[in-house]
C-alpha cells in the first residue's frame, strides 16, 4: 500500500470512530499539556534567576571570609572573619586584571528624614561600587575619593528608600539622620528590582565604608570584597590572581589552606540554577507519568479495537492485505492519534501556562525545543504502545478473523 | 473440451485438530475446473463445502495434497504470497456480505485495488465505478452498507470481488441471507457474469441455486460423491420476469 493511501485508510478509520478517537487522545492531550505547563514553569524560573544574576553586575567577583566547603563539609564555620581594608588596598594596588574593587560593610539601621523614618540596610562601600554593580544614578552624584578619605557623612539613597522618605521628590541637598549620624544626601540610585530570593535591592543606602566603620558599626572588619574585570574572559585569571594576593596579604604558608573564598557570578548562577534544574526535572518527571498513563490508554483502546475489528481485519486480509499492511495500518492509526493528541496538548499547554502565569504572576517560558520534544515524545508513545496491538492484529489468520463473531 | 484449466486439486485433505479429536473435513479432493465453467458445490451440512471453498480461495492451507491455481502451485506458498494471490486471482463472495461498516459502497469496492502490489498505476476510482455499474448499483455508490438492502449489499460484495478481474469467482452460500426474490436477482447476476466468460464456483445446499450452474459437485464426509453436468439448466433471469414485483424489492426496478 502506498503511504498516502495508508494515511488515508488510517485517518478514515480514526474519523469513523470519533468518540473512541477522542477518548484515546485525551490521555495524550492531558499528558503533553501537563508536561508543557510544568516545563514552562521550570524554565520560567530558570530564566528569571538568570536575569537577576546578570542584574548583580558585570563580571562580578565576590571574596568572602572563610574557606569554601569541600566534599560537602563546610570548613568555613570555624574560621573567623579575616577580610580587612588592607586586603582591598593590596588588590587594588597589585592586581593587573581587576578593574574595580570595593569593600562592603553592612549594618541595618533606622533612617530619619523627609516624610518620616525607614529601616534599611546601610552598605559601606568605596567609589568603585557603582562600576562593579553596573548601577547608575538617578539624581545627584556618587561619593568620591576625598569623601572616602575624609570619612564624610554623605549618603546615596536606594530607590525604595528615596521613595519612602521623599515620595516624588529629588532629595539631593537635604539631610537625613542615619541612626544618630546626620548625613547629606548627595545622590539617588536607579531602581534595580528584586533579587532571586525576593529581597528588594533598592531598599538600601550607600555610604563611604570609612564613614560606616568609624561612625556606625565601629569595627574595622569587612564582610565582603567585590571586584570586577573589564571582560568576562578575564574572570578565571582574575580569581587566581586575587587568591594569590589574598594569601600573601594574609601571610599564609604553602601548607595552609585559603581562609577566604573567591567566587564569581557564574558560581552563584550555577548554585541557583542547579535548584531550578532539579525542580524542572522533577516537574517534568511527574508530568511524564501522566503521559505514560496516556500511552497505556492508547494501548488499551488499540487492543480493544483489534478485538472489536477482528472481522474488519479478516475482510481486509481476504481481499489481499498482508500481515504487514494490517500492522502498518494499526501503527499509523495509533501514531496519528497520539501526534494529534500531542498537538492539542501543546495548544492546551500554551494556554494553560499563560493562564497560570497571569493568575500566579510566575514567569513561564515555552521553548521550541520543549515543543519538539513533546511532539517527538507523543509520536514515540504512539509507536511504542501501538506496536503490540498492531502486531497482534497482523498475526491473525484470515479465516479465523473472518469467522470471529 | 480443450479449454484452459483454471484450477486443479489433487488429493487435497484437511484435518482439524481439536485437542485429542481430529476432524477429517476433507479426505482427498481431486477437482479440475476449466476456464468459463460455472460449478455448484452441494452437500449436507458439515460435508466440507466451506472448508474446500476456503482452500480454493487461498484463505486456508490444505493439510495435504496439491492445489494449482492459474498454473501456479499455491498450497505451500507463504502467507504474504497467498495474500497477493487472493488480491490478484480470487474474488470471494461470502454469505454474510462482509462489507466494511461505515464505508461507502464505492470505497468498499476500491479496497482490493488499494492492496494491489503489482506496481501498476491503477485508475482506482474508475475501476470501482465500472464494477458497481456491472452489478447495477451505479446509483448507490455513496451509500454505506447499513443504508443498503441485503441484495444490494451482496451486489456490492460481488462488485468488490470483480474489480480486480480475478481468474475465479468463489461464492459460499451467496443467497443464504437473502429472501427468495433477491436470491434470484443475485443468481441472475452470477449467470450474467458467467455468460461474459467468468469462471464461477458457488457453494449451496439449495437445489434451485445448484441448477443455475452447468456442472454440479456433491460432497459427503469430505469426498466428492457426484460430479455431473446439468441437463436442464435454470435461467434465473427468466424466472425473475415470472416473479411478481414485490414492494420490498421495488428498488430493483
Ligand atoms: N475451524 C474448524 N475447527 C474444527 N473443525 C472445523 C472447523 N471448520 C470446520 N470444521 C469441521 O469440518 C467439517 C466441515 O465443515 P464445513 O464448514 O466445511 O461444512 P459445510 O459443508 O460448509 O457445512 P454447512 O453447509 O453447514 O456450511 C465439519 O464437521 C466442521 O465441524
Ligand atoms: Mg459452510
Amino acid at each position: 500500500m502506498k503511504s498516502s493511501t495508508l494515511i488515508k485508510v488510517a485517518s478514515q478509520s480514526i474519523l469513523k470512530n470519533k468518540m473512541r478517537t477522542l477518548l484515546t487522545m485525551l490521555g495524550i492531550v492531558i499528558g503533553v499539556g501537563a508536561v508543557i505547563v510544568m516545563v514552562a514553569i521550570g524554565q520560567g524560573a530558570h530564566s528569571q534567576i538568570q536575569k537577576q544574576i546578570n542584574n548583580l553586575g558585570t563580571n562580578l567577583i565576590i571574596i568572602t571570609p572563610g574557606a569554601s566547603s569541600q566534599g560537602g563539609v563546610s570548613r568555613g564555620a570555624q574560621s573567623y572573619n579575616r577580610l580587612t581594608v588592607k586586603d582591598v588596598e593590596k588588590i587594588k594596588r597589585e592586581s593587573l586584571i581587576v578593574s574595580a574593587v570595593s569593600p562592603v560593610v553592612f549594618t541595618r539601621t533606622q533612617i530619619i528624614g523627609g516624610q518620616g523614618n525607614w529601616r534599611a540596610t546601610v552598605n559601606g562601600v568605596s567609589t568603585d561600587f557603582p562600576i562593579i554593580r553596573n548601577w547608575d544614578l538617578k539624581y545627584g552624584r556618587f561619593f568620591d575619593q576625598s569623601d572616602v578619605r575624609q570619612m564624610r557623612r554623605v549618603v546615596v539613597l536606594g530607590h525604595t528608600v528615596a521613595e519612602e522618605l521623599f515620595p516624588g521628590e529629588d532629595p539631593v541637598g537635604t539631610t537625613v539622620q542615619v541612626r544618630t549620624v546626620p548625613a547629606d544626601v548627595i545622590g539617588v540610585l536607579e531602581p534595580k528590582g528584586q533579587t532571586a530570593d525576593g529581597t528588594d535591592q533598592d531598599d538600601v543606602i550607600l555610604m563611604p565604608y570609612t564613614t560606616v566603620q568609624t561612625r556606625l558599626s565601629g569595627w574595622s572588619r569587612i564582610f565582603q570584597i567585590l571586584a570586577s574585570t573589564p571582560s568576562s574572559r578575564d574572570i578565571p585569571a582574575a580569581q587566581a590572581e586575587i587568591a594569590a594576593i589574598m594569601r600573601e596579604s594574609h601571610g599564609l604558608s604553602q601548607w595552609e589552606d585559603d581562609d577566604f573564598t573567591v567566587r564569581n557570578q557564574n558560581d552563584l548562577a550555577e548554585a541557583a540554577q542547579g535548584t531550578t534544574e532539579i525542580m524542572t526535572l522533577l516537574l517534568a518527571a511527574i508530568a511524564s507519568i501522566s503521559l505514560l498513563v496516556g500511552g497505556i490508554g492508547i494501548m488499551n483502546i488499540m487492543l480493544v479495537s483489534v478485538t472489536e475489528r477482528t472481522r474488519e481485519i479478516g475482510i481486509r486480509m481476504a481481499i489481499g492485505a498482508r500481515g504487514r499492511d494490517v500492522l502498518t495500518q494499526f501503527l499509523v492509526e495509533s501514531i496519528v492519534m497520539s501526534v494529534l493528541g500531542g498537538m492539542i496538548g501543546i495548544g492546551i499547554g500554551f494556554a494553560g501556562s499563560s493562564v497560570l502565569g497571569q493568575v500566579t504572576g510566575w514567569h513561564t517560558v515555552i521553548s521550541p525545543t520543549t515543543v519538539m520534544i513533546a511532539l517527538g515524545f507523543s509520536a514515540a508513545v504512539g509507536i511504542f504502545f501501538g506496536f503490540y496491538p498492531a502486531r497482534k492484529a497482523a498475526a491473525l489468520n484470515p479465516i479465523d478473523a473472518l469467522r470471529y463473531e | 473440451m480443450d479449454r484452459k484449466v483454471v484450477m486443479r486439486t489433487e488429493g487435497v485433505r484437511k484435518t482439524y485438530v481439536m485437542g485429542k479429536t481430529q476432524v477429517h473435513a476433507l479426505r482427498g479432493i481431486d477437482l479440475t475446473v476449466h476456464q468459463g465453467e460455472m460449478l455448484a458445490i452441494v452437500g449436507a451440512s458439515g460435508s466440507g463445502k466451506s472448508t474446500l471453498m476456503n482452500i480454493i480461495g487461498c484463505l486456508d492451507y490444505p493439510t495435504a495434497g496439491t492445489y494449482i491455481l492459474d498454473d501456479v502451485r499455491v498450497d505451500r506458498m507463504s502467507r504474504n504470497m497467498l495474500a497477493n494471490i487472493r488480491n490478484q486471482k480470487i474474488g470471494f463472495v461470502f454469505q454474510g456480505f462482509n462489507l466494511l461498516a461505515r464505508t461507502s459502497a464505492l470505497e468498499n469496492v476500491e479496497l482490493p485495488l488499494l492492496y494491489d502490489r503489482s506496481g501498476r498505476k491503477l485508475p482506482v476510482r474508475t475501476m470501482a465505478k465500472e464494477a458497481l455499474e456491472r452489478v447495477g448499483l451505479a446509483d448507490r455508490m455513496d451509500h454505506e452498507p447499513n443504508e443498503l438492502s441485503g441484495g444490494q449489499q451482496q451486489r456490492v460484495a460481488i462488485a468488490r470481488a470483480l474489480v480486480s478481474s480475478p481468474a475465479i469467482l468463489l461464492a459460499d452460500e451467496p443467497t443464504g441471507n437473502l429472501d427468495s426474490r433477491t436470491s434470484v436477482e443475485v443468481l441472475a447476476l452470477f449467470q450474467e457474469l458467467h455468460a461474459q466468460g467468468m469462471t464461477v464456483l458457488v457453494v449451496t445446499h439449495e437445489k434451485d441455486v445448484a441448477t443455475c450452474a452447468e456442472r454440479i459437485i456433491e460432497l459427503r464426509d469430505g469426498r466428492i460423491i457426484r460430479d455431473e453436468r446439468i441437463s436442464h439448466r435454470r435461467s434465473a433471469a427468466h424466472d425473475l420476469q415470472l416473479l411478481p414485483e414485490s414492494p420490498v424489492t421495488a428498488e430493483a426496478a
